[in-house]
């Protein structure tokens, strides 16, 4: 039973108004003809034509493409090894502190992480640059893929695996042919989530990155420091379209799969 | 083998990027600072032998730690982020809370897409959010247009670069940290309950009281957890939307390190930043516990 | 009995406590409850029995106050009471799935409702010892309803609900999720708390067994329709119609056509080169009616030979044997193919059972055994 009241209308519309009038302001803005952000002067999409001309921000672009691409692949393969560790590992030395190692993590204040990554590449002497910034960012999400993972895999029904066993799999077999593929959504979760964390993150990046590589956060950051500029609404309504259109491709390719395994269920029911 | 090999490399690269920078971090808290590369003393020099080791730890001392009580900079900086963040908490749990009950009374149908709406912002990028905030809340900015427009006020409001806009960044950045966990709460809840306290005599409201609140707690103090962690240790935000005036810890250690270039200081304001965060990080694990073992 | 005693809705002068007058429920398009007139008394154990999706769940819903009726009134004492809000209601309801509240004790459970009544601390802490008395469950009061049985969950449900002494309790299935030895158990208890309290009852179910066992009335529904409304053993020995003998129990139905012979009995043709078979009916037939004998296994006997003196005998083979200790039903076919079951019970023990598979039997029962139906 549901009651939808007036309350719940007005709180509801006000809620999404809120969550997204700053962001439709901010798109509207970006094909705005004047300099100043704020006052409308005619329809133009100059702003992203001067945007492809700047090198520093397509440079930028690039480095931070890279940097999520590899360090979301790696966080997603270490972060199944160690969801699948804590689910299924059993006993061994150190469980309570490798536990602890990937929940802490979560909580850390992004200040706190990247200020100790920097003190630590500094003292071991490692330059500061792509591969840098790779390895903090792969720190820290493959704990978001771990936790994502791990949810699964808690609900995952042990029997599957050991079915497999008794139809002659070995584990690693078990795990390739049965448990992955079940996993799968959660794998490819996490390995969003960690990509979109990369792609996102400003502070950590800002510590552990040097003059070679500059990432998009860092640059927009300095830019708007200074105060609003149509191109970064231009660039900041490309990067709102792309995350939009994959997310409601997303959710459409699930729903239609829901509704597809739906329709065979009660296919089969009829059948019966 | 492969179990070993399996449970190695996940825990080395968590020793070696978490547990050891972390542990640098505590040591330099502790050293002094100095001009040269890298810009505290003592280091460790292995080369003397135990006799280094021993004046290596002969040299750390709380001296930072002591700095950090007598300035009150640093003091009034914590205090300040835990005001902002307890208040931007519980504001965000007031704006939360009738969405998410909104979205649990919404009809099935709809909740995938209210659920979609409220997830989108999240995977759009942090910083573009609190960028928005800025041309609206400028002294030209859409919100005193809009103002001056309806005649509330002649004159423009100062909100961008004070607290009141750190406090909307905050809740709007948040909002769906708060949203989710308490939606998930409500939606499991069995709907025959509430009945069941209306058939026991309760209006709407003492049901809601009596029952709903109660019942979406675990809920309420996730979100609370979710909002309030982060927003302690926020930089982007007090820097893009807070003023001069706008003091906050993760604010303070960043310039500390990157304009003061004061190391040891700025690994000491972490030390006790993480020791503030350890307070509810507690409670939120044993209130965790606690509902895991009611579901049992 | 009981029952033979009580008996208000015979009587003309009692005025019933609860009254459906023609009410209907309509979500959208598809009609809940179709136009249903019903009397409910005092102190009644009153059964809503039904396939699921018949109706009985909105019954008690519009008796609860969740759902409000189409059309028609529902009154209590002679009350309308479609404007009275749940909470308002002197109806208290025991929830399928008990909707205890997981945050409060058993105890805090059971004090909810007396608690919104403004209770004086002493008196309710009299009444909510009094309800964990009456349930057994003193032990289990500081207990949060995770840490107790399923039995006992459904006590204090009971308890709860009976705290506010309404003058009605609906009971929405309140033992389907116990198993099998445990309800038949807190079926009795049931009717023991039923009749300490003086409560009227009104359960629904879809387990026929249950219904008979507890109520005074049962209801029979389908699709929005009351089909029959009597006592447990009228619906089982007279069934107005071929739904009510099939849904309560086993049962045979044998079609044929009636012809009259004799007062109140009918020779009915039910197959080609079979003798007819004689049945008494106080319902009229005309000659060449359709009509159907709905016959209990039990009723019939099963023997080597013909018997002398049976109304009706009909040879057939046994197909199969269905042992269930006590009883054992046999399963036999007629040259025409029919299946007849026959029930007997095991007075001896199984090594000297009579009949075993293929052999030749006569089945017979007297004119008064089965039941003539039109429909």
């Amino acid at each position: 039973m549901t009651r939808l009241s007036w309350f719940n209308v007005v709180s509801l519309t006000l809620g999404f108004a809120f969550l997204y009038i700053p962001m439709i302001i901010l798109v509207i803005f970006s094909f705005n003809e004047s300099k100043l952000v704020t006052v409308w002067a005619g329809f133009s999409t100059k702003w992203y034509g001067e945007l492809l001309q700047n090198e520093a921000f397509l440079n930028a672009a690039w480095v931070t493409l890279k940097v999520a691409v590899f360090s979301s692949t790696i966080a997603t393969v270490l972060g199944t090894m160690a969801a699948y560790v804590m689910v299924r590992g059993g006993r061994f030395l150190g469980r309570t502190l490798f536990s602890g190692m990937i929940y802490a993590p979560l909580v850390m204040p992004e200040v706190i992480t990247g200020l100790s990554l920097l003190l630590l590449f500094i003292g071991i002497g490692l330059d500061r640059g792509v591969l840098t910034i790779v390895l903090a960012h792969t720190t820290f999400s493959m704990c978001y893929v771990s936790v994502v993972v791990s949810s699964r895999l808690v609900t995952f029904d042990r029997s599957l695996e050991e079915a497999a066993l008794d139809l002659g799999c070995s584990p690693a077999q078990a795990f390739r042919l049965v448990t992955l593929p079940i996993i799968a959504p959660a794998v490819v979760a996490g390995w969003l989530l960690a990509f979109t964390l990369s792609l996102d993150d400003l502070v950590i990046a800002s510590f552990t990155s040097g003059p070679s590589a500059t990432t998009l956060p860092i640059k927009i950051f300095s830019a708007v420091r200074l105060g609003v500029s149509p191109e970064i609404n231009a660039l900041s309504t490309i990067m709102i379209g792309i995350v939009t259109v994959g997310v409601i491709v997303a959710s459409l390719v699930s729903k239609r799969n829901s509704v597809r395994q739906q329709q065979e269920e009660q296919a089969a029911a009829r059948a019966q | 083998m492969r179990r070993f090999f399996l449970i190695a490399v996940p825990y080395v690269w968590l020793l070696a990027l978490f547990l050891i920078p972390f542990v640098i971090v505590l040591k330099i808290s502790l050293s002094d600072v100095a001009l040269s590369i890298p810009p505290y003393s003592p280091t460790l020099d292995l080369s003397a032998g135990w006799q280094g080791i021993k004046d290596f730890f002969a040299a750390l001392d709380f001296e930072n730690f002591i700095w950090l009580t007598g300035d009150d900079l640093y003091w009034k900086a914590y205090l300040s982020s835990l005001k902002i963040a307890v208040m931007s908490t519980a504001l965000t749990l007031l704006i939360g809370y009738p969405i998410a009950y909104g979205m649990a009374r919404a009809p099935e149908e709809w909740r995938a897409t209210l659920m979609m709406l409220v997830i989108l912002p999240f995977w759009t990028s942090f910083l573009i959010r609190v960028y928005a905030w800025m041309g609206i809340l400028s002294n030209e900015g859409f919100l005193n247009q809009l103002l001056m427009w309806t005649g509330i006020i002649s004159e423009p409001l100062t909100i961008l670069n004070t607290n009141t806009a750190v406090y909307i960044g905050i809740v709007y950045t948040y909002l769906p940290f708060m949203i989710l966990p308490i939606y998930a709460a409500l939606e499991r809840m069995d709907g025959s309950l509430i009945e069941a306290a209306e058939d026991l005599g309760c209006s709407r409201a003492q049901a809601f009281w009596l029952v709903t609140i109660p019942l979406s707690r675990p809920g309420i103090a996730a979100g609370s957890f979710l909002v309030f962690i982060p927003a302690l240790g926020e930089f982007v935000i007090p820097s893009l939307l807070g003023g001069s005036g706008t003091l906050m810890i993760g604010k303070v250690l960043w310039e500390e390190f990157f304009s003061n270039r004061d190391w040891p200081v700025a690994s000491a304001v972490a030390v006790v930043l993480l020791l503030i965060l350890v307070i509810p990080i507690v409670l939120f694990q044993r209130n965790q516990q606690k509902q895991a073992e009611a579901d049992q | 009995m009981n029952s033979t005693v009580f008996a208000p809705w015979d009587d003309p002068q009692e005025k019933p406590l609860i009254r459906f007058r023609n009410v209907t429920k309509r979500f959208g398009d598809f009609t809940a409850i179709d136009n249903l007139s019903l009397d409910i008394y005092q102190r009644e154990f009153f059964a809503l029995l039904g396939p699921s999706g018949c109706g009985k769940t909105t019954m008690m819903r519009l008796l609860a106050g969740f759902d409000n009726p189409t059309e028609g009134r529902i009154e209590l004492s002679g009350q309308n009471i479609v404007p009275v809000p749940p909470n308002k209601r002197a109806v208290n309801m025991m929830f399928q799935s008990y909707a205890l509240f997981p945050h409060l004790s058993v105890w805090d459970n059971i004090a909810f409702g007396l608690r919104r009544d403004n209770m004086p601390k002493h008196d309710l802490a009299d009444r909510v010892e009094e309800m964990l008395k009456l349930t057994r469950l003193e032990k289990f009061a500081r207990r949060k309803p995770h840490q107790i049985s399923g039995g006992q969950r459904q006590r204090v449900a009971l308890a709860r609900s009976l705290a506010k002494a309404p003058k009605l309790l609906l009971l929405d299935e309140p033992l389907g999720a116990l198993d099998k030895k445990l309800r038949q158990d807190t079926q009795f208890e049931l009717m023991d708390i039923q009749e300490k309290t003086g409560t009227t009852f009104v359960i629904v179910t879809h387990d026929q067994e249950e219904a008979m066992t507890v109520a005074s009335r049962v209801a029979v529904m389908d699709e929005g329709k009351l089909i029959q409304v009597a006592t447990p053993d009228r619906i089982y020995e007279n069934p107005e119609s071929v739904y009510v003998a099939d849904f309560i129990g086993d049962v045979n139905i044998i079609e044929g056509r009636a012809s009259a012979q004799g007062e109140d009995t009918y020779r009915i043709d039910w197959a080609e080169g079979q003798a007819p078979l004689l049945a008494t009916s106080p319902r009229p037939f005309s000659d060449g009616d359709t009509c159907h004998l709905a016959i209990r296994p039990e009723k019939i006997t099963i023997s080597a030979d013909r018997p002398e003196d049976a109304a009706n005998a009909v040879q057939g083979k046994v197909h199969d044997i269905a042992y269930l200790g006590n009883l054992s039903t046999y399963h036999v076919e007629l040259a025409s193919g029919a299946i007849i079951k026959a029930q007997t019970a095991n007075t001896r023990r199984i090594s000297r059972r009579s009949f075993t598979w293929e052999d030749p039997v006569w089945l017979s029962w007297t004119a008064t055994a089965g039941v003539l139906l039109a429909n």
